[in-house]
């Protein structure tokens, strides 16, 4: 029996009218959690009425803590009638059950009802008393922390990196369940709210005690999803990455200055330098000394490996390079150490990590994917999930073998979806094969490798290019040469991931975000036969898409996908494609042949023209990408001075010879026995809409950005204001004779459309960059496709903007040890200001340098900060800002990202996990679907902003829509929408504020409330 | 391909100032966006090479317009926008969007000034609205504005304009102006006669303020229901004794001739004046002695022009003779031995001369 939770209700304010005749409503509450309840008093005649109840105690076991949520419902009194409810609201307690995030959950919460949707506020005070409890056997896994941020969060250091967990739980759907029944839908949903909510928390206890299970203490990267299977059921599942995380302020040995700014600039991942000598805070990549030699798998085959079902199909999909070729030889013998014994033990070496410690990353082998169609049966038996499982299982053990396949023993980046259509559904699963370095997967291995260096063949900026597996026994045709950075080590022409861009990776000019887009026609069937169907159609669109984002890479001059997402969704007669990446240029990579068209007819002459006029567009499209991106990557020079090894200089000027011949790409030498360019064969009249499809594709307007991973390659001066916002956009097909090109344009510019309406909407943030693009796609109903967007729009600074991003190429130019003055002395005069360079950090650099110099410990190096900054100043303005903040409601940042630009996160909170389900029947006098959905989304966001608030936090980071259900029955004039968010609660801490306090930096952690308050100066 | 859906929701509440205006103004959704058109808002940075004509600006102008709606409810009640949750607003755009919001049109409101905020008026609005060329829907918001701040601040204790800022946030000058509405809704002074037609929103604001400051009941005490609204009714009561000024002869004369002596010389129209000088004051002395009736309450304007000001605009008195003539003829009256009521004269032509200057105008 070791937990006591205590709940507390203050107020309300804003009520509805409940009694028509006195305008006025007579309020209570019952507080419920598990199978206890408790009322408060009537509070009469009020719409702000005062409970201020007495501390509602429940004394619970801890795996119903973690289990069940917190239930608030308000109600009318009534005395002749039952009493009307006004609304609920569901608290999550599970950040309170673990020490180092909030200890009360204090604040106004919206009160929430599925018809009416909020409607008023309640001041609620939760706390939680835990005793400890040693029982070794005990099935709840409180003290767990969860995180939905896809790296290392930001006050933690990974001491181990365990691995893979997953769990799912299955239940049967409320809403189905009492169908016949005669019930409400307001009762069916509000059951649904309940059940999901407490399924999430078991699934959460039950992945805890995986975590508990592995000597892990933290899940980092959950992603938790529902699948509403309809009839079948209900499944909730979720994935994440084991790791035992220390938090930083007490390891004070290992890192010193964990409270001082200037140590944390170095972890700001937008803050990209490739010069190695700034990680201080760690060895770059240390190996052990260990070798063992790759040899590839002969089973391997191109061929689906899950011979489960005729059902299920799972397209090979290894996107690595494009163009094949031969070179080289067996020039590289892999040198590896036996990351394999840490690894090998586990079921699924899988990690949900997008970016890593420097380090982590050894190499990186390419995208895997698997999908696999499944017919939905009704679930029998909810303690049983076997079935799910089993489908889950039998897909990881197929990327798993991908992966092994490009040489890898480890899948990072890696994601679950699935795509349900009445009784079909779509899993799928990708990431990224990668060899990893063992540093961080073993317990105790941490010291002992402190000191080893990396092998000298594995520079940090472009190690991780390098490719794992074995050029004889190559699983895809691809082209390698020679690493353009190191020259040592081969690399492929284009390197496809899921991750986001490693910090220290060396880049070229600018990102954008690429998409490939694509719709097929499917006939309808039922059950098999549709399944069957979709089978067959899947493989073709995989490749569909493949070959449109290597277009379109090709097309921006680019060599690198990064952040890669595809996304293939099922309805009742199509199928849609949808995949966002973000295109880079690797310095590392060779530099992009372009597009050549070749046509079949070669001798109409008209058609010659047209064919060329065509080759000049898309040569005319690249160059002017290129200058839009600002990708001008270096002439390899003739002499490679200084270059490690003299073998390669021959090799180097093949590789100009190529490099060059790609800017001329009409020019091609066949000579060599392979492509250089992209060869597009134009046979028909689709392979002609493709190239025009090519071309539609309008650059973001000037000032303007985008990407879909957290970072902006090129972009590292950001200012604090950001905007984060969800657009949603339903296209009705027009009723005429579908085709395929019909619809693919339809999607097109339907995808187009909303990015425009998003700069459009944008405008006044200029300059800034969309970062974190997230689309999601789907076909609620026949002729009904539905494109979700969440994104943050952040601002940065322009000038800096230009000079910074020519600090790369700069360096890049110096690794190619060139010392080509006039190409130099521009970048170099821009560089020379250190101080204009880095709006946040003047004062921090000059600190670091100096007690660098003088060696002066840590402690007293805080304490002579202390006597030179203004204090007195300082102190005034921290004072004033809680009364400042008295009036109104604190501002509560949301961020797709896992850190806010210009501030520095203290503490997580907790993580916020919500599902609403909102419906109505008055859609036509709630302003059609657009106000109906226009107001949830609304209120989405005001409940996630209260929960964090009342946690005590200032901002939601990593924070996901990881579903919106939107059906809508016009003729009834009725709607019904299901959302699903999650994200991280912190609280940060602006580094400009830090910089005024630096000592107080200590006291802010502790001070949530006055924390809270900064953002709304 | 036509879009069922479309919506964009920002975590920060973004509000186009010009949509806002545009929705403010009454414009349709499609009229809004045609003005944008006009006004080259695709020429502005972000709305990108090739946007279709209009269909971006339409999605946008949509967008807010639902925004707005939404937003309306909580700017009947600007405390509430401080507290509500849904929409997070920067303070100091909640602050202009609560501004314009209750800001209005002076031609419209001087069409309404002194009438009853009443469902029939509201009724008449089309003819105020096609007289004046601001949009019904405008002309309605506005008119619920007044009605709202009126009914609010109706049987409040404590001065009208400090009320009126505390209840709906409004900045000094906006809730001067609608102390002026309320205050005029409520005596429902005559405004609308054809001989006060040259009078301005402005000026009757400005003479609003001075009957609020000097004739209420706060202008005594300050702890009383409607304070501001309704006038010192034992002021006017005591006016009627003011006319000892006109009906006694010799006080008469003897008032005119200080007058004269003090004005010989300093204006041009001096013999205009001391031919003049008995009707003027006779006019504003019973202008005084009949406030207690409502009627002559309520014609209170159209009798200052009529007895005062039309005499002197037919002279051509320049107004700084008209200054210097009410500063005399209120400070002689001190010097009339037999006229005992200084303190009451005072408080009625300080004010009537404040409104008198303020009125005296083409």
């Amino acid at each position: 029996m070791p937990g006591k939770l205590k709940v507390k209700i203050v107020a309300g304010r804003h009520l509805p009218v409940m009694d028509r005749a006195s305008d006025l409503t007579d309020a209570f509450v019952e507080v419920k959690f598990g199978n206890t309840t408790f009322k408060t008093d009537v509070y009469p005649k009020s719409l702000n009425p005062q409970w201020n109840s007495e501390w509602f105690k429940f004394e619970v076991d801890d795996e119903e803590l973690q289990d069940e949520p917190l239930q608030i419902t308000v109600l009318d009194h009534d005395t002749y009638s039952a009493n009307d409810a006004i609304g609920k609201v569901y608290i999550d307690i599970d950040p309170l059950l673990y020490s180092e995030a909030a200890t009360v959950i204090s604040g106004w919460f919206p009160i929430y009802d599925t018809i009416h949707g909020i409607r008023g506020e309640i001041n609620v005070v939760v706390k939680v008393d835990l005793f400890n409890d040693l029982n070794r056997f005990r099935q709840s896994s409180c003290g767990v922390k969860f995180f939905c941020t896809t790296s290392i969060p930001k006050c933690y250091r990974a001491v181990v990196i365990h691995g893979f967990v997953e769990e799912l739980v299955v239940n049967e759907d409320p809403e189905y369940q009492w169908i016949d029944r005669i019930r409400t839908p307001r009762a069916s949903n509000e059951a649904r709210q309940r059940l999901i909510s407490l399924m999430s928390g078991e699934l959460q206890r039950k992945i805890g005690l995986k975590v508990l299970e592995m000597r892990g203490n933290a899940v980092v990267g959950y992603l938790q999803c529902f699948d509403l299977e309809g009839e079948s059921g209900l499944v909730v599942r979720a994935i994440g990455t084991a790791c035992t995380l220390d938090k930083l302020s007490s390891t004070s040995a290992f890192l010193p200055a964990c409270n001082s700014p200037s140590k944390e600039m170095k972890e700001i991942p937008f803050n990209e330098d490739p010069n190695p000598n700034t990680h201080s805070s760690g060895p770059s990549t240390p190996l052990k000394n260990q070798t063992y030699s790759f040899s590839p798998s002969k089973s391997y085959s191109r061929q689906s490996s899950s011979s489960d079902t005729d059902l299920s199909l799972t397209p090979k999909t290894g996107m690595g390079s494009g163009s094949a070729g031969k070179e080289g030889g067996p020039f590289k013998a892999l040198l590896r150490q036996q990351t394999q014994s840490a690894l090998e033990q586990r079921e699924f070496p899988f990690f949900t990590l997008t970016s890593f410690p420097p380090g982590f990353l050894v190499h990186v082998g390419g995208v895997v994917s698997a999908r696999s169609v499944k017919l939905l049966d009704r679930i029998h038996n909810p303690d049983e999930p076997e079935t799910r499982d089993a489908w889950w299982a039998e897909i990881r053990q197929e990327i798993k073998s991908h992966a092994k396949a490009l040489g890898c023993h480890a899948v990072v980046g890696y994601s679950e979806s699935t795509s349900i259509c009445e009784e079909v559904c779509i899993l799928s699963a990708s990431g990224t094969a990668a060899v990893l370095n063992p540093r961080f997967l073993q317990d105790g291995t941490m010291e002992g490798c402190l000191d080893q260096r990396i092998e000298e063949t594995s520079p940090a900026g472009c190690g991780f290019c390098h490719i794992p597996y074995d050029e004889l026994n190559m699983p895809f045709p691809a082209h390698l040469t020679y690493c353009y950075n190191c020259r040592k080590q081969k690399v492929p022409d284009v390197l496809f991931t899921t991750i986001d861009l490693p910090v220290e990776a060396m880049v070229i000019g600018k990102g954008c975000l690429i998409q490939a887009r694509l719709c097929r026609l499917k006939k309808k069937a039922q059950a098999e036969a549709n399944a069957t169907v979709i089978s067959n159609l899947l493989p073709f669109m995989e490749y569909e898409v493949h070959t449109q984002l290597m277009n379109k890479l090709k097309l921006r001059g680019m060599n690198a996908l990064f952040g890669l997402r595809i996304q293939i969704s099922v309805g009742e007669n199509m199928l849609v494609g949808l995949a966002s990446a973000t295109g880079v240029y690797l310095t590392a990579l060779p530099t992009p042949g372009g597009i050549q068209i070749a046509g079949k007819t070669p001798n109409d002459g008209t058609y010659e023209q047209h064919i060329s006029h065509m080759q000049k567009k898309i040569n005319d499209t690249i160059a002017k990408n290129k200058e839009i991106y600002e990708i001008n990557p270096p002439e390899i020079p003739e002499e490679i001075i200084g270059s490690p090894i003299p073998e390669p200089r021959q090799r180097s000027k093949l590789l100009r010879s190529q490099s060059e011949s790609s800017d001329e790409v009409t020019e091609l030498d066949l000579s060599h026995g392979k492509k250089d360019a992209f060869v597009l064969e134009i046979d028909d009249t689709d392979a002609m809409e493709d190239v025009h499809s090519l071309l539609t594709d309008a650059p973001p307007p000037p000032g303007f950005y985008s990407c879909n991973t957290e970072i902006m390659p090129g972009i590292n001066n950001w200012t604090p204001e950001i905007q984060m916002f969800t657009s949603v956009r339903v296209s009705r097909l027009s009723n005429i004779t579908l085709t395929n090109q019909m619809l693919n344009k339809n999607f097109n510019d339907l995808c187009e459309n909303l990015l425009k309406s998003l700069y459009f909407k944008l405008r006044s943030m200029i300059p800034c960059c969309l970062c974190h693009v997230n689309f999601t796609v789907a076909l609620p109903e026949d002729e009904l496709i539905q494109v979700a967007v969440t994104a943050v729009a952040i601002t940065f600074d322009k000038n800096q903007a230009l000079q910074t991003s020519k600090v790369p190429a700069e360096k890049s130019l110096q690794r190619a040890s060139t010392d080509n003055e006039e190409q130099l002395q521009f970048p170099l005069e821009l560089c020379s200001d250190p101080l204009a360079s880095q709006p946040f950090s003047p004062a921090k650099e000059v600190l670091e340098s100096a007690s660098s110099h003088t060696g002066i410990p840590a402690a007293q190096r805080v304490a002579s900060l202390d006597k030179a900054s203004p204090l007195a100043e300082g102190h005034a303005r921290h004072r004033s800002v809680p009364c400042s903040t008295n009036s109104t409601v604190t501002v509560v940042k949301m961020t797709p990202l896992s850190f806010i630009p210009g501030a520095k996160i203290t503490k997580y909170l907790g993580i916020i996990n919500m599902f609403f389900i909102r419906e109505t029947t008055s859609l036509r006098e709630e302003g059609g679907v657009s106000g109906f959905l226009h107001a949830f989304i609304a209120e989405v966001f005001a409940m996630v902003r209260a929960h964090v608030a009342a946690l005590g936090g200032n901002a939601v980071v990593s924070y996901i829509m990881k579903q919106c259900v939107f059906m809508e029955n016009p003729n009834k004039n009725q709607a019904q929408c299901l959302v699903n968010v999650s994200g991280d609660a912190v609280i940060f801490v602006r580094e400009s504020e830090l910089e005024m306090v630096p000592v107080q930096s200590s006291t802010v952690i502790s001070q949530p409330t006055s924390a809270g308050g900064d953002v709304t100066t | 391909m036509t879009n069922d859906l479309d919506i964009f929701v920002g975590n920060t509440t973004l509000i186009d100032e010009e949509v806002y205006q545009l929705w403010l103004d009454g414009y349709s959704v499609s009229e809004a966006v045609s003005q944008r058109l006009r006004a080259g808002a695709l020429e502005q940075p972000g709305a990108g090479p090739g946007a279709g004509p209009g269909a971006v600006l339409h999605s946008d102008t949509l967008d807010h317009y639902r925004t707005c709606h939404m937003l309306e409810r909580l700017l009947h009640a600007p405390p509430k926008l401080a507290h509500q949750l849904l929409f997070q607003i920067p303070p100091e755009r909640q602050a202009g969007l609560i501004q314009r919001y209750y800001a209005f049109d002076e031609p419209f409101v001087r069409e309404l000034l002194g009438k009853k905020l009443s469902k029939g008026t509201k009724k008449d609005l089309d003819d105020v609205s096609a007289k004046t060329g601001i949009t019904l829907k405008s002309c309605r918001r506005q008119f619920d504005n007044f009605k709202r701040v009126f009914k609010a601040v109706e049987e409040l204790r404590g001065p009208l304009v400090d009320n009126i800022q505390q209840h709906f946030l409004l900045p000094d000058r906006l809730a001067r102006d609608y102390a002026a509405i309320v205050f005029f809704a409520n005596s429902r002074f005559e405004t609308g006669k054809k001989k006060l037609q040259y009078l301005s929103f402005r000026d009757f604001a400005a003479c609003a303020q001075h009957l609020i400051q000097h004739w209420t009941l706060g202008a005594v005490d300050s702890h009383v229901d409607d304070m501001d609204v309704d006038l010192d009714k034992e002021f006017l009561q005591e006016l009627k004794e003011l006319k000892v000024l006109v009906a006694d002869k010799d006080l008469l004369d003897q008032h005119k001739s200080l007058v004269c002596t003090a004005l010989r010389g300093k204006i041009s129209v001096y013999n205009e004046m001391e031919t003049n000088f008995k009707n003027l004051s006779r006019g504003l002395v019973n202008i005084a002695c009949k406030l207690t009736h409502a009627k002559d309450l309520r014609d209170f304007f159209v009798d200052l022009v009529e007895k005062f000001i039309e005499p002197c605009k037919a002279d051509r008195w320049p107004p700084s003779d008209m200054r210097l003539f009410l500063t005399q003829y209120t400070g002689s009256a001190h010097a009339l031995d037999a006229f005992r009521h200084q303190a009451l004269w005072d408080r009625y032509m300080n004010t009537v001369t404040a409104c008198l200057l303020q009125m005296y105008h083409d």
